[in-house]
């Protein structure tokens, strides 16, 4: 269903997960790409993103709890969600993701931390809203 | 998107299964005829099989076998399609090195429309 053609509420959800930035141009690629044998493209990829970074937000917590800090592990673990992470349009996210990355970098384990929990609040809060839209979505067909 | 008669085919190679789907599905759409593979070694032995392909969409990091070593372990061994390394790090050590190793080009992720329109344009002159 192309963005275009959503009723009012789904439209108006949409339109602000772009404006507020929680979205960028890669989400409308997932869009191009749904189509009639693929009809819920975007919600299954967006489900499979959140099923499968689960796995590495915990990792990421995991390591880091180490000490000494591995900050190598944590960048590529960190580099690996966020590349995930910008497949599917999540700019906050990603944003983080960086943020994080620049911490490992000159090895400030309270950087990481700090932006570790931002990190987490972007991923649930993006989650949400998603779900809500595709709830949205949902209904109106 | 066809080479006299059949298909184009692409192999995407990435240890991230939201990037598999993600980019199979865009290259499905340009008409091509894909198959993925998790990490350099899985991409390898899909040559050594005796698979072909047009060419081939290389994640940098990937475990097992990272994306420079499997592209050189595949120009060893002859294969001359085209390479296309995909990375996040951006400009740097890294993607030069995997430059080196035998792309034919590397781009930043996410792969996108735009960017397959580019390879498929690549590919069309290689080609002819």
């Amino acid at each position: 269903m192309e963005g275009n053609q959503l009723p009012c509420q789904a439209s108006y959800m949409r339109n602000a997960l772009f404006n507020q930035g929680y979205l960028d141009d890669q989400f409308l690629q997932l869009e191009d790409l749904q189509d009639e044998a693929n009809p819920h493209f975007v919600e299954e990829v967006v489900k499979l993103f959140y099923s499968d970074s689960a796995r590495l937000i915990r990792n990421i917590e995991l390591t880091l709890e180490n000490t000494p800090s591995d900050f190598e592990k944590l960048d590529n673990i960190m580099h690996q969600y966020k590349g995930s992470s910008s497949s599917i349009g999540a700019k906050k996210v990603k944003k983080e993701c960086t943020q994080f990355q620049e911490y490992c970098e000159v090895e400030n384990i309270d950087g990481c931390l700090r932006t570790f929990q931002e990190v987490k609040q972007e991923h649930a809060s993006l989650k949400r809203k998603l779900e809500n839209y595709f709830q949205l979505v949902r209904e109106a067909r | 998107m066809k080479k006299g008669g059949r298909k184009i085919s692409a192999l995407v190679v990435d240890d991230d299964r939201v990037i598999r789907v993600v980019e199979e599905k865009l290259l499905v759409r340009f008409g091509l005829e894909t198959k993925v593979a998790k990490n350099g070694k899985e991409a390898l032995d899909l040559f050594v099989a005796g698979n072909t392909f047009d060419f081939v969409v290389m994640d940098m990091e990937m475990p097992v076998m990272d994306g420079p070593e499997a592209t050189r372990a595949l120009r060893a061994r002859g294969v001359d399609c085209m390479i296309v390394g995909v990375t996040s790090r951006g400009d740097g050590p890294e993607k030069a090195e995997f430059e080196a190793a035998g792309l034919n080009c590397c781009w930043e992720k996410p792969l996108n429309a735009q960017i397959v329109g580019t390879i498929l344009d690549k590919l069309a002159k290689k080609l002819s």
